[in-house]
């Protein structure tokens, strides 16, 4: 009989008991269903973590197994983002709306209820009417759709472009770059529709949901942690066949798999479009635990840093890229949020929302130079000691 | 001339009562306007001023400024006016024709004469023509300058007589040409004005435009029947319907005018039936039906049937209403001889600021492109060269901005400061380079990724280093002063003295890039050992010293650009990051490992660039967005650049 993928790499298996016991723990811990040892706004960075993680395995995918170094994974995070903070804000507005004119003596007509909410969106950019992209906006299922759509859409054109031409290596990375960049300074536009600079905000509201924020938060953590689980598992599935095996050889060496006849683009292709949609649907779990999304998000800086969270993590294994993004962002939150203590020297004091990115700089030179592993590698230093 | 006013002086002295031969010329035109001065008032004080101004004397003058600055004062008893100025409680008084004093006076013995604001504007158009006529050049320039702001049809006259009189030939010009634009709009003889506006053809002034333009300005008008009113000059009669004039902005007009009925709009229909409800039904209507557009229309309809509120207005009253009138656009200039020569002019004119403005455009262009050019140059040795991707060469180039603004703090000089600030920010981004090549980027010749990221890193400690030094805000790096201000060859085409002095920087660095590649030991080595260092070394090159050198240079040469930015752009640890992505673009665009590469692909992104904003100006984050999206589809077509390097030197 043939083994399953989990029989066959237990570390899956190890790694998904973990999740349901750090899920458990935090549930128990939480102020909404438990003793309340876990504040709201801690289970939210843990639930935002858990999407960083979610989209560190999609990064681990492209980069890790494929080895292409795309540096524009944030933007299709991003892009789920604003797909489903269209939604968010487009109902939870027209609630709004509806109640205030539901004051007045008369219904409101459609029309009405439309051009309320309108210019109740877009009255911060100078325009009170819905653009087209908002077609969709007033249906749930329809922008669920479009959070993994948009985000696949464009990395099947970006893609098609790039790979056909065969630009590889370094050349990719800072074409994906540049592909954040046009988007980040279209999105920043006044008139790009999604409200320029000001972004979509007050995310956090569920509308028509009464339940209070410590209860959305753990919603919203179950989710992502379910996300996580499975967004594992079908990486895991992915590189454990002979895909795995093929897009392995593509990041070994490229030339020699299109000589033995294999499509190379297509499998780039279809590694680059899966793991953006992945990167969507993190997205969408991130931004209503952030509560707003604006264009600086999407900024080329956060792709890199997912990079970098793969590079530290270590590339190549998935639950590398999961350590990697849950270790640095959350020790990132810890230092820049002004909770590590300062090291006072005497002639200077040693401010940490100062430091932070200047050690995490360096130790990423460190990484790359000293332990192209990363934590990952710990393991196998581990494993060899037992072996021993 | 002279003699004969004299003589005619005499003769009216010899006329004059008593009084007036005891005193000078002014004081005598005073006194024979005496009773219009005491009681003046803006229509009758004219010939008062008249008098004064064409007596043509020079105390003339002091007087009308003494009167305009309520200075002048008449003594009660003699009912002489002199000059006074205040002495304690006192005031002394001089006389306006000899200067002479006159005396301490009590203010109850005096009578101050205290022009209004409507007398002294008539005073000061006389005493334009003084002005203009005046031997200090700086109060004729004066003059000149305050026509040029605020001219006006009273100071043509004394203008024109002011031009034959007039020794400075360059004011002479000035003067000639304000003639020509007052005369354009104030002449009351059509064909001089016709003839005015016709010599202004291809006049790239501002001063022309804003003369001309008011001259074509139209407003909308509209009449009854077919055809607008005689003697109207109508510039175009208007459809309803077309872009130009909506069809219900039409009939807003006629409404606004009271030739029809208002429309009845949405917000209107809410209040009216919100208005009327009774037992909860409007109309008849009963309210839960009114949640749509037709079940409104409906009761308002009802409504209107019972003439409670105004008709509903359809579309047939609409066009009934429309098809009675006629709707044009009429010139506010009355003569249509002028607004043709005006329309004519300005059309002609309107062609070459055209030109003018592409003309402009490409100076901008190839500003900008010497801009991507000189952050793309260093890049073009390291990347484009060596190979490596640095992506902390923005921040070299903001290390050398940072260089010049700590070099201004100890020398105050700005020229000496630039001056030592470029070979210190050399220096320094040349150290910086070398440390990071020896310290980092040798380890990784091999796997360009992980370069990538590991100068990532650097690049991130380095922006947050220099925020913590030098703060947030944007710090001054001052230009020298003869940088300041532009080379503008009209009204239409100018370009800032920075900017050449950045495009000589850039063609000064490629000098001394081809230079230092084709001529010099390093440039041989560099080259040798990029091609192929195994042999390069086996020929007794030292890869690690060429390689370190190198990278050195492109670092240094960073640093400079960094200096150039600086100047114009604002300096802060974002500097070499909104530079770093459009330098990459150059040089891949461009073609990597060849600098006539590099320089084509700044070219054609500064083109593009201004291009599109040529397209769609005041919107510069929507044409770098499409610059981006034109670049990753330039690079399916030519995705090695647009020169490529062809055969053993491409590499691989």
């Amino acid at each position: 009989m043939r083994q399953s993928f989990i029989q066959k790499n237990p570390s899956i298996l190890i790694f998904l008991a973990c999740l349901a016991l750090f899920t458990l723990l935090v549930t128990v811990a939480s102020e909404g269903f438990g003793l309340g040892f876990i504040s709201t706004s801690f289970v939210k960075t843990l639930g935002k973590t858990l999407c960083l993680c979610l989209v560190a395995v999609a990064m681990d995918l492209i980069w890790g197994y494929t080895g292409i170094l795309s540096l524009g994974h944030f933007a299709f995070f991003g892009l789920g983002g604003y797909m489903i903070g269209m939604w968010l804000m487009y109902e939870r507005t027209r609630l709004i709306v509806v109640e205030a004119l539901a004051q007045s003596d008369i219904p409101p007509t459609p029309e009405e209820v439309v051009s309320g909410i309108g210019s109740q969106i877009f009255g911060v950019v100078g325009s009170s009417d819905s653009p087209l992209i908002w077609s969709f906006a007033h249906s749930l299922p329809l922008q669920l759709a479009l959070v993994v759509l948009v985000p696949g859409l464009l990395a099947l054109i970006f893609g098609w472009l790039a790979f056909r031409s065969r630009v590889t290596g370094v050349y990719l990375s800072i074409l994906t770059q540049a592909m954040t960049l046009a988007l980040a300074l279209y999105l920043f536009q006044n008139d790009s529709g999604l409200r320029g600079n000001n972004g979509l905000s007050g995310l956090q509201n569920l509308p028509g949901v009464s339940a209070g924020q410590d209860q959305v938060s753990l919603w919203f953590f179950w989710a992502s942690a379910l996300a996580l689980g499975l967004g594992y598992l079908l990486a895991a599935w992915i590189t454990s066949g002979k895909f795995g095996s093929i897009i392995r050889g593509i990041r070994d060496n490229e030339s020699r798999v299109r000589f033995l006849g294999y499509s190379v683009e297509v499998y780039k292709l279809a590694v680059f479009t899966i793991t953006a949609m992945i990167a969507g649907i993190a997205g969408a779990l991130y931004y209503p635990q952030a509560g707003i999304i604006n264009p600086a998000e999407v900024a080329p800086i956060a792709s890199i840093y997912l990079a970098v969270w793969v590079a530290i993590g270590g590339r190549g294994r998935l639950y590398g890229a999961v350590i990697g993004a849950g270790f640095v962002s959350l020790v990132s939150t810890w230092f820049t949020g002004g909770q590590a203590p300062d090291i006072p020297l005497g002639f200077y004091t040693i401010k940490w929302v100062d430091w932070w990115l200047i050690l995490l700089g360096l130790s990423f030179v460190a990484v790359t130079l000293f332990a192209p592993k990363g934590i990952g590698g710990l393991f196998d230093l581990l494993k060899k000691e037992r072996a021993k | 001339m002279k003699t004969l006013m004299q003589a005619g002086l005499m003769l009216l002295l010899s006329l004059v009562p008593a009084w007036a031969q005891e005193t000078g010329p002014v004081q005598s035109i005073l006194q024979e306007n005496r009773h219009l001065i005491e009681k003046s008032s803006r229509k009758t004080i004219q010939p008062a001023i008249d008098a004064l101004a064409s007596s043509g004397l020079p105390q003339a003058q002091a007087v009308l400024e003494a009167w305009q600055g309520k200075d002048m004062w008449q003594v009660k008893d003699t009912g002489l006016f002199y000059r006074g100025e205040k002495d304690g409680d006192a005031y002394r008084l001089t006389d306006f024709d000899s200067g002479a004093a006159i005396g301490r006076f009590d203010k109850g013995d005096l009578d101050q004469l205290k022009p209004n604001s409507g007398i002294r504007a008539l005073m000061a158009t006389a005493l334009v023509a003084f002005q203009l006529n005046d031997p200090d050049p700086a109060r004729r320039t004066d003059a000149i300058s305050s026509l040029q702001r605020d001219p006006g049809a009273q100071h043509l006259e004394p203008l024109r007589a002011s031009i034959a009189g007039e020794t400075d030939p360059n004011m002479k010009a000035q003067k000639r040409r304000l003639e020509r634009l007052l005369t354009a709009a104030y002449d009351k003889d059509i064909s001089m004005r016709v003839m005015a506006i016709n010599a202004m053809r291809g006049d790239l002034g501002v001063d022309v435009r804003a003369t001309l333009n008011p001259l074509v300005t139209t407003r909308l008008d509209m009449a009854e029947g077919d055809t607008p009113p005689a003697k109207t000059n109508v510039a175009r009669i208007l459809k309803p319907g077309t872009d130009d004039l909506p069809r219900l902005e039409a009939y807003d007009m006629l409404a606004a005018a009271g030739k029809a009925p208002p429309r009845v709009d949405r917000d209107t229909i809410r209040n009216t039936l919100s208005n009327n409800i009774m037992d909860g039904r409007v109309g008849g209507v009963p309210l839960a039906q009114l949640d749509t557009e037709t079940g409104r229309i409906r009761a308002y309809t009802a409504l209107a049937k019972d003439g409670t509120v105004p008709s509903f207005v359809v579309d047939n009253d609409i066009n009934s209403a429309l098809q009675g009138h006629v709707f044009y656009e009429v010139y506010a200039e009355k003569d249509k001889a002028v607004t043709d020569a005006a329309v004519k002019t300005l059309r002609a004119i309107q062609t070459r600021v055209g030109l003018m403005q592409a003309l402009d455009l490409t100076l901008d262009a190839l500003s900008l492109a010497s801009i991507y050019f000189l952050a793309a140059i260093g890049l073009a040795i390291t990347f484009g060269v060596m190979g490596v991707i640095n992506m902390a060469h923005g921040e070299f180039i903001m290390m050398g901005a940072y260089t010049g603004y700590v070099v201004q703090q100890f020398i105050p000089n700005h020229t000496a400061s630039i001056l030592v600030a470029i070979p210190l920010a050399f220096a320094v981004t040349f150290a910086a380079g070398v440390a990071m090549e020896r310290l980092v980027i040798r380890w990784l010749y091999h796997r360009p990724l992980e370069t990538l990221l590991a100068t990532f890193g650097i690049s991130i400690a380095l922006q947050q280093l220099a925020k913590n030094i030098f703060g947030t805000q944007a710090r001054p790096l001052t230009a020298p002063g003869w940088l300041d201000g532009a080379w503008v060859m009209n009204d239409v085409v100018s370009i800032s003295y920075i900017r050449i002095a950045i495009f000589v920087l850039g063609l000064l660095f490629l000098g001394v890039f081809l230079f230092i590649m084709k001529k010099t030991r390093l440039g041989l080595e560099t080259r040798a050992v990029t091609q192929n260092p195994r042999m390069a070394a086996s020929m007794g090159i030292n890869p690690g010293r060429v390689n370190m050198l190198t990278f050195g240079l492109g670092s240094g040469i960073a640093g400079i650009a960094g200096v150039a930015i600086g100047l114009f752009a604002k300096v802060t640890s974002e500097l070499g990051s909104d530079y770093i992505v459009q330098s990459f673009m150059t040089v891949v665009v461009g073609g990597v490992g060849n600098i006539w590469g590099t320089l084509a692909g700044a070219t054609m992104i500064g083109f593009f660039q201004k291009g599109i904003e040529w397209f769609k100006p005041s919107n510069t984050l929507a044409a770098q967005t499409y610059m981006i999206i034109f670049i990753i589809i330039f690079i399916q077509f030519r995705p090695r650049g647009i020169i490529a390097l062809k055969g053993r030197a491409a590499g691989d």
